[in-house]
């Protein structure tokens, strides 16, 4: 991505006039937050980026109606510190990528919808699209448009929260942003076993998630992995449970008692368990090596078949979230990252998305660095895009692979 | 009271009834084609039965495939289509008119496939709400969104209209418990979206078709999100001296970090109508319950509970009632459950559905209260508190048409209280037709103009459901 001047528009209607007048003139714009992500997607070309670093701050939070509105370009740190002050928290524990990326910068709110990041709570709390309740934006022929609310249950009308969500700031530029926040879940342990192959974990995560203990993290990390986690004794499987400290000894117990035949077992302690959960949701094991890196989204019994299918093709190393649902999968480099071996793995076992969500910009023009979709889904999604920018000046080409042409 | 305005129905179309009959008989096996005057009547409305309309036929698909050669045949035949589940709708989501051809699903009733090590299950789009969870209840298992109507909605209605209910405090409502969809498009194209996987890239059409209201595509089989069902849950009941205490202890008990699985509230005069009818031992000599329950082993319930009860007795609570025993909770459940039944049997009433911000409830119960009153009804509030979902129901008499004017020209105020109290329209039951025309009173026409070009994308001939949703005016322009 070429350094160029950056606009940072301080209020949404100057932002809406900027976005007028680029539609106008056919400019096309980078959308950007604090830039951490801006190597995420296919590469493509804009004539001006436009960032909404310089719309921050929060404009609403009242802690017992649990929903905070902030401006898209406020820091995520910034977000985090005022909810922790009131006892609370993004309950879907989005992950900071810049380790992943390599980006220096500040991680903004909007950024955080835009892409739709989540982490290991996601299997108990649900994604960031499922805690963002309503948007501001600005659409592509520079009008300001408000979808959602500021309450926990809203129906009125089309939800275009949940598109903006994981848009990649293609459809529109998003100005202000509200969450559903939760109360912080008190203290917590992760009961780790040691030992189990990556088919024994997704069997013994299976039947955890299958108990009412209220799991709330499941990570597999291979015995590489886990050492980098500050893990030693082999390969670890790790169960999270979160609450008051009495009920998670009886849920612990409860946890053991279910999943006989589980090879040896140990404790964390609160400690030693937030920090493994922030290394297993930050990707860190995989963090600053630059080598391609896949996220892989599949049905959570099937993660350890594809990563057994491509780690038999190519090398690399992979690991776990979600129950096994969360497949990071990094492949050594001068493999161009393997796209048709990750994707036929994807497809042999019953489906699901794979990104490409690290590698060198030549890598990435040549190949589809989101998941390939079928036709009319492909089609439809161009038109829902088209509904929104209709001069396709936002992100232009970085959802859509072009076959590898050189982008114009 | 026809206040709601009606399009007029396209004399092309209807004169070519017999015509268009004949052609969708030649597309799906004869008994899944009603056409018959007197068979029609039933599917002339939902719930929202103050309006009716005969459609020109209906069709019960059995497939996937019969459902795509129907919307094929109607696309090309320039037929517009009302999808229906069980036509529960509250808000005449599935009210169809005389110009178009109801496809209901409700003989779409298989359970296909429950997979308990993905946490998955599932279902075609006829199969009721509540069969999910049965289904799955003995091995431990449940589908947790539960409108009231979950014994006879369809999972496909659900989808439609992003259903919740009373336990979505916790665990969300459809909308964060739906993993995959396959749809038939306007044009009769089948598609996928997501699957077992829990997240997937590219856009979410996923999240925007659950609550679209019929008007993307029409669902035909759905795979949901099951949860491991808790070891024990357990209601307790207070009552308060006022409503305004109750909705401020509702706040605290959230502000203190507490999320209980759910928190309903009655005023006096839903108390007084719940009780008659279920005889669940409810406090008479308080203005307003709160029934809170927790999840659980005993040890967690007992510890929630204790701070939950300290932080009602700091609101003077008058009456603490625990249950003892499965028994007694279902005693305190019945009484709330049956809440609308039993409005029913008292009054004709109608049935708000507006979500306002925690801190505003005392605020918008006081002047619900003063805008009924102004009016000359009675008003009973019985709604989900936690997630500030409310459901003031508006007692007239259906018989007087002075009163049931007035009955909706309090309701319309009282949406609009709720809106500028920065809250929404509608928290579960949707616009339909209902809320269409208010629109505009929490959105601008830019708003709406936006969601009205996303839909043109799935729908450009305008032929889903029309006239839903959008207020008719914009609805008419963009239609064309």
């Amino acid at each position: 991505m070429a350094d160029r001047e950056i606009i940072a528009p301080a209020s949404e209607a100057e932002a809406a006039d900027i976005i007028r007048e680029a539609a106008a003139s056919g400019t096309t714009l980078e959308i950007a937050g604090g830039g951490t992500k801006r190597g995420i997607g296919q590469p493509f070309e804009a004539d001006r980026t436009l960032s909404s670093a310089a719309l921050s701050g929060i404009t609403e939070y009242n802690p017992a109606e649990l929903v905070l509105t902030a401006r898209a370009g406020t820091p995520v740190a910034e977000i985090e510190a005022a909810l922790g002050e009131n006892g609370q928290m993004l309950a879907f524990e989005p992950g900071d990528w810049r380790g992943l990326t390599g980006m220096d910068g500040t991680p903004t709110v909007g950024a955080l919808a835009a892409a739709n990041i989540s982490g290991p709570r996601r299997i108990s709390a649900g994604a960031a699209r499922d805690a963002l309740l309503g948007v501001r934006f600005v659409n592509g022929r520079g009008e300001i448009v408000k979808n959602g609310g500021k309450v926990m249950k809203n129906v009125t009308g089309l939800d275009l929260v949940k598109l903006m969500a994981g848009s990649w700031g293609t459809l529109g530029f998003l100005t202000e942003v509200s969450f559903k926040v939760l109360p912080r879940t008190g203290t917590e342990e992760t009961l780790v076993i040691h030992g189990a192959t990556d088919g024994e974990a997704a069997n013994l995560m299976a039947a955890a998630l299958g108990t009412s203990t209220e799991v709330s993290g499941a990570a597999h990390l291979p015995e590489g992995v886990a050492k980098r986690v500050g893990l030693d004794g082999g390969a670890a499987t790790l169960l999270r449970l979160e609450g008051f400290a009495e009920s998670i000894a009886v849920r612990l117990d409860r946890l053991r008692a279910a999943l006989p035949g589980a090879p040896g077992t140990s404790v964390l302690d609160e400690a030693r368990s937030r920090s493994a959960w922030k290394r297993v949701r930050d990707v860190e094991p995989f963090a600053g090596t630059g080598r391609p890196l896949w996220k892989v989204s599949v049905a959570p019994m099937a993660g350890h078949d594809v990563a057994a299918m491509v780690l038999r093709e190519v090398q690399g190393e992979a690991f776990f979230d979600w129950q096994g649902g969360l497949v990071w999968l990094q492949l050594d480099d001068g493999n161009d990252a393997a796209p048709a071996i990750v994707r036929e793995a994807v497809a042999k076992c019953g489906g699901g998305h794979a990104t490409l969500v690290r590698a060198p910009e030549a890598v990435r023009a040549s190949v589809p660095v989101f998941q390939p979709q079928p036709v009319p889904v492909a089609a439809l999604s161009e038109r829902v895009r088209a509904a929104l920018d209709p001069a396709g000046i936002f992100n232009p080409g970085r959802m859509v692979w072009n076959g590898g042409r050189k982008a114009a | 009271m026809d206040k709601i305005r009606f399009l007029e129905p396209r004399a092309d179309i209807v004169a070519r009834r017999e015509e268009i009959r004949t052609g969708l008989a030649n597309v799906v096996p004869a008994d899944c084609l009603v056409t018959d005057e007197r068979e029609l009547v039933p599917f002339e409305t939902d719930a929202f039965t103050a309006y009716r309309r005969v459609p020109l036929a209906v069709v019960l698909p059995e497939t996937t495939e019969q459902v795509a050669a129907v919307m094929k045949y109607c696309t090309d035949n320039g037929v517009p289509v009302v999808p229906r589940g069980a036509g529960t709708s509250l808000a005449g989501g599935a009210i169809p008119q005389e110009d178009a051809v109801v496809i209901g699903v409700s003989r779409m009733s298989c359970i296909l496939e429950v997979d308990y090590e993905n946490r998955t299950a599932r279902v075609q789009a006829g199969v009721t709400n509540l069969r999910i969870s049965d289904e799955v209840s003995a091995d431990g298992f449940f589908y947790a969104p539960d409108p009231s109507s979950q014994l006879a909605c369809t999972i496909g209605g659900n989808i439609g209209m992003n259903s919740g209910g009373a336990h979505c405090l916790k665990y969300g409502v459809t909308t964060n418990n739906l993993l995959g969809v396959t749809m038939v498009l306007q044009d009769g194209t089948v598609i996928e979206l997501g699957g077992k996987a829990l997240d997937a890239e590219g856009y979410d059409l996923l999240g925007l078709v659950c609550g679209s209201e019929g008007q993307l595509g029409i669902v035909t089989e759905a795979t949901v999100r099951l949860i491991a069902k808790p070891e024990g849950a357990r209601p307790v009941l207070f009552g308060f001296d006022s409503s305004e205490v109750a909705g401020a202890c509702v706040a605290d008990i959230i502000g203190a970090g507490i999320i209980p699985v759910a928190i309903e509230f009655m005023d006096k005069p839903a108390i007084d109508i719940c009780e008659a009818f279920a005889h669940a031992g409810y406090p008479m000599d308080v203005e307003a319950l709160l029934i809170v329950e927790v999840e659980g082993s005993e040890d967690e319930m007992d510890a929630m509970l204790s701070r939950i009860i300290a932080i009602a007795r700091k609101h003077n609570v008058k009456r603490v009632r625990e249950s003892q025993s499965a028994i007694e909770a279902a005693q305190i459940w019945k009484g709330r459950k049956s809440a609308f039944g039993a409005t029913g049997r008292v009054a004709d009433y109608i049935c708000m559905d507006g979500t306002v911000p925690l801190g505003q409830l005392s605020h918008v119960l006081r002047e619900t209260a003063n805008i009924v009153e102004k009016y000359g009804l009675r008003v009973a509030n019985v709604f989900h508190a936690g997630d500030g979902n409310m459901h003031p129901l508006i007692l007239y008499n259906v018989n007087d048409p002075e009163e049931a004017e007035k009955a909706e020209a309090a309701g319309a105020e009282i949406l609009k209280l709720c809106v500028d109290a920065g809250g929404c329209l509608t928290g579960e039951h949707g616009v339909g037709i209902e809320k269409r025309d208010l629109m505009l009173h929490q959105f601008t026409e830019t708003d709406l103009n936006q969601q009205m070009a996303v839909r043109a994308a799935f729908d450009p001939g305008w032929l889903l459901n029309p006239s839903k949703v959008f207020p008719l005016d914009l609805d008419m322009r963009k239609a064309g």
